[in-house]
């Protein structure tokens, strides 16, 4: 288990450090019999799915099955949206996630998320990186300085950008924009990254790069990627789940390795999905 | 769309023709009508000793000094409480309260009622709750207050459609990085929101430095230059009433005084509208 | 798990703490309305409880002076100039709305929207004393005195104006493009389309501004005050003065003592109830743009 770091404790290590990569399945994340609902409309119903540590997981299936919904259960987005129930259990490192009394502010920080559409602050650069990370008690400004060229070098973004740390991020092109929300939520060294479609807002050029990106951050985090790209999910996941609507609720229909649920469903859905007749 | 409308055909199309723009030219000649006599008769009186000199004889003589100093403090002591008010309640209601919620239903209910309030009844109140019940007297408090309660409503909506017009990105973005909410309010939501609140801030002085109905029984009519805010102070619109209604060749001050509030106006105008175009302007670039 | 740190938790407190903080402040917010009701209502009590609610409408006269409460004929003036100035404000501000959407080429449409705004932003004591030194001379050399329901009526409708033309304004803006579009395509000309299909999708927007304008003439204080010549009676023609609900309180307030200025407070209530009875419907023609 890697050793949670007290927010204010050293922030020495590299966001590209090796960490365990993804060999034996151990799981860091639990998911048992999960549910959702706006209002009376359950947007997913009975998920349960573990996810292992240091492995990539594509969440893979139709639009409005509810996979984006069951990202945001992770680090308790529903929260903000009024009309939102979510029943079931989360485990994240043994943290019981819905909870009503946990640290939210805590376990946000411990989990990064990054949306499909590129949501940098209407600040500097440099002030989409430092705020948060001041805000979370790092305040001396040799650090930050460091973590900056650090979490933008780990994203291919520090010679594009470094002199110009002062200018708007939102002048920034697209795929930039992402790579600096991929930076914003590395800098907080997240236990779990959830990725909602990081690269659909994007042009093929940046969408390349951003891809990249995510495969280089690969075995370094627990990733839990939604996508609707079939061949994105294929080329960099450890693990896939697919999840579809049946009786008008997003459901899990199979999960599995990547390699198994590609090449070997035992879901006749699954198979069809894959093989591109459906969906 | 002008370009799939050609000339009337028929009767009926020549008709409202007609009607549309008699209308809009009556509307302008008005306009043009009121504003050409305040400017015609007011201007030649408009001077810089007119400014600051004191009334004499009961305001057909002399200046209106010490009027424009009770008008300010009026509206200092509004915008004073009436700011910290408005804005905590916009706040509420666009980022802490959901629309389904009894009590921000039940704020806004009487929020639009207070909008709709006619002037004179906050004069009533003010009179009985800040003169009496208070014990301020007439007064320039009593009369800042009394116009605080009337700004609010104009102040909160504005601000909160300031505070609606901020992407929810940002909120969940904030939020997925774990950051309070306070923090978020007041580093990202607050500085997206200030052209809303602006357009909000004028918009209410602009309502109160028109006022005289809920004035003239909280703030008073004394024309002497106010020594404390307990003083009694005669607002500038109050002295265009007493000047036209209760004293004989007034007329002249009259039109001076009215000019210089019209002129206020326009300023204040020109800016909420300038700033419309504004925050406009830096919504579209941050979309 | 372990790291809840001191500095987080007394950070999330700090978000109770505000919204607490905020919570104490919209209800001073919310509860002015509750004032105003509270102390209207304490101030008219007296004359309610030894009086009573149905003398004010029975009593042979208004000479409070005497005893005599009767609100009758300020009540006939309120309808009668609020009436008055409704039905000629209402055409020509959606006919001023239409004309900037339909009709102006763009470079004048702007700048009489423009105008409107301004209009609406004049304060009604400017109304007023034009009203007097303009207006009622006029009306004076048709029809002696002067001062009377007609230059009320005139003021009026200048006043509210821009509060329907605006509220219609908004409205025509919302209508979507393609009904024009279906319209034009069908080749109905510019009125057709604008009877037949921009004005039942703007109906209940156009009502709302209505309601609106006839708030604001209800609740008008000084320019009535000041053109309508201010005598207590009901009136046989336009050309005849006449004396508000609100007029009538900035006139007597400033000397009214006892049950005089309780009585007073009684029309403040009148007032406010045509106010209440007229948002609460606007809330109701909301509500059916909804469903309709």
């Amino acid at each position: 288990m890697t050793p949670v770091e007290s927010l204010t404790g050293p922030h020495s290590r590299h966001p590209l450090e090796e960490r365990p990569a993804c060999r034996a399945p151990q799981p860091i994340v639990e998911i048992d019999r999960l549910s959702l609902y706006y209002g009376d409309k359950p947007a997913f119903q009975d998920v349960t799915l573990s996810i292992n540590k240091g492995c990539m997981t594509a969440l893979v299936g139709p639009s409005g099955c509810g996979k984006t919904s069951f990202l945001t259960c992770l680090n308790r987005l529903t929260d903000l949206i009024a009309g939102c129930r979510v029943s079931g259990q989360i485990t994240i490192n043994a943290l019981d996630v819905l909870a009503p009394g946990i640290n939210v502010i805590q376990l946000r920080r411990r989990i990064g998320m990054i949306f499909q559409k590129p949501n940098p602050f209407p600040l500097t650069i440099r002030r989409n990186l430092e705020f948060p990370l001041r805000e979370h008690g790092i305040r001396d400004r040799e650090q930050i300085t460091q973590i900056i060229e650090t979490t933008l070098r780990a994203v291919g973004l520090w010679d594009e950008v470094k002199d110009r740390l002062g200018s708007p991020a939102l002048a920034l092109s697209g795929g930039q924009q992402q790579r600096l929300c991929i930076a914003r939520a590395l800098a907080l060294l997240p236990e779990v990254l959830l990725m909602d479609e990081p690269c659909s807002a994007l042009d093929p050029l940046s969408s390349g790069v951003v891809e990249d990106l995510i495969v280089g951050l690969r075995g370094r985090y627990t990733i839990l990627i939604v996508t609707h790209n079939l061949a994105q999910a294929r080329r960099i996941a450890d693990y896939a789940a697919l999840f579809w609507v049946q009786n008008g609720a997003g459901r899990l229909i199979e999960a599995g390795t990547a390699k198994q649920i590609f090449e070997n469903p035992r879901d006749p859905l699954t198979a069809a999905y894959v093989s591109g007749m459906r969906g | 769309m002008a370009e799939t409308l050609s000339r009337p055909q028929n009767l009926r199309e020549w008709l409202a023709f007609v009607l549309v723009w008699g209308a809009a030219g009556l509307v302008t000649a008005v306009f043009c009508w009121l504003l050409g006599d305040i400017v015609w008769h007011g201007i030649g009186h408009v001077s810089w000793t007119f400014l600051t000199a004191p009334p004499e004889n009961a305001g057909r003589q002399g200046g209106i000094g010490p009027i424009l100093a009770s008008t300010s403090l009026i509206l200092g002591v509004c915008l004073a409480v009436s700011l910290p008010i408005g804005i905590g309640t916009a706040v509420l209601l666009a980022e802490f309260t959901s629309d389904q919620s009894l009590f921000g239903r039940i704020t806004r209910r009487s929020l639009d009622i207070l909008a709709g309030v006619p002037s004179i009844v906050f004069g009533l109140f003010g009179n009985a709750f800040f003169c009496k019940m208070l014990g301020l007297g007439f007064s320039i408090l009593s009369g800042g207050l009394t116009l605080a309660c009337m700004v609010l409503p104009v102040l909160i909506r504005s601000t909160e459609e300031g505070f609606r017009a901020v992407p929810a990105s940002y909120r969940l973005s904030a939020a997925a990085l774990g950051l309070s909410r306070t923090t978020t309010l007041i580093h990202l939501l607050l500085p997206a929101a200030v052209p809303g609140l602006l357009v909000g801030l004028v918009l209410g002085v602009g309502r109160a430095i028109a006022e005289t109905a809920a004035l003239i029984f909280t703030s008073g009519y004394v024309d002497r230059m106010p020594e404390s805010l307990l003083d009694s102070g005669r607002a500038l619109s109050i002295h265009i009433f007493d000047l036209s209604m209760n004293v004989s060749g007034g007329d002249t001050n009259a039109y001076a005084s009215a000019l210089i509030l019209v002129i206020m106006l326009l300023a204040i105008n020109g800016t909420v509208s300038w700033l419309a175009t504004y925050g406009l302007h830096r919504k579209i670039m941050t979309v | 798990m372990t790291s809840l740190s001191n500095n987080t938790l007394s950070r999330w407190s700090t978000d109770e703490l505000l919204c607490w903080s905020l919570r104490g402040i919209a209800t001073i917010a919310g509860t002015i309305v509750m004032l105003i009701v509270v102390f209207l209502i304490v101030e008219a009590l007296p004359v309610l409880h030894h009086v009573g609610l149905l003398r004010f409408f029975t009593d042979p006269s208004w000479h409070p002076a005497e005893g005599l409460y009767n609100l009758t004929p300020m009540l006939w003036g309120t309808l009668f100039a609020m009436t008055g100035s409704v039905l000629i404000a209402t055409p020509l501000g959606i006919l001023s709305a239409v004309f900037c959407h339909y009709y102006a080429p763009s470079v004048l449409a702007r700048p009489y929207r423009r105008l409107i705004e301004l209009l609406a932003g004049v304060p009604s004591v400017v109304y007023g004393f034009w009203g007097l030194v303009v207006l009622v001379p006029l009306i004076a050399e048709i029809q002696p005195p002067g001062p009377s329901l007609l230059a009320g009526i005139l003021i009026l409708t200048i006043m509210i104006l821009p509060t329907i033309a605006l509220m219609a304004d908004a409205s025509l803006a919302n209508v979507p493009q393609q009904y024009l579009r279906g319209a034009a395509a069908l080749g109905l000309p510019r009125w057709a389309t604008i009877r037949g299909v921009v004005f039942p999708a703007v109906r209940s927007g156009l009502f709302t501004g209505v309601i609106l304008e006839t708030g604001r003439a209800i609740g008008e204080t000084m320019a009535i005050l000041m053109v309508c010549g201010n005598v207590v009676q009901i009136p046989s023609t336009i050309f005849d003065p006449i004396r508000t609900l609100t007029a009538n309180i900035a006139l007597e307030m400033a000397y009214a003592i006892g049950d005089h200025r309780a009585a007073l407070f009684v029309s403040g209530l009148v007032l406010l109830a045509m106010i209440v009875a007229l948002v609460v419907s606007a809330e109701w023609v909301s509500r059916g743009r909804m469903y309709g």
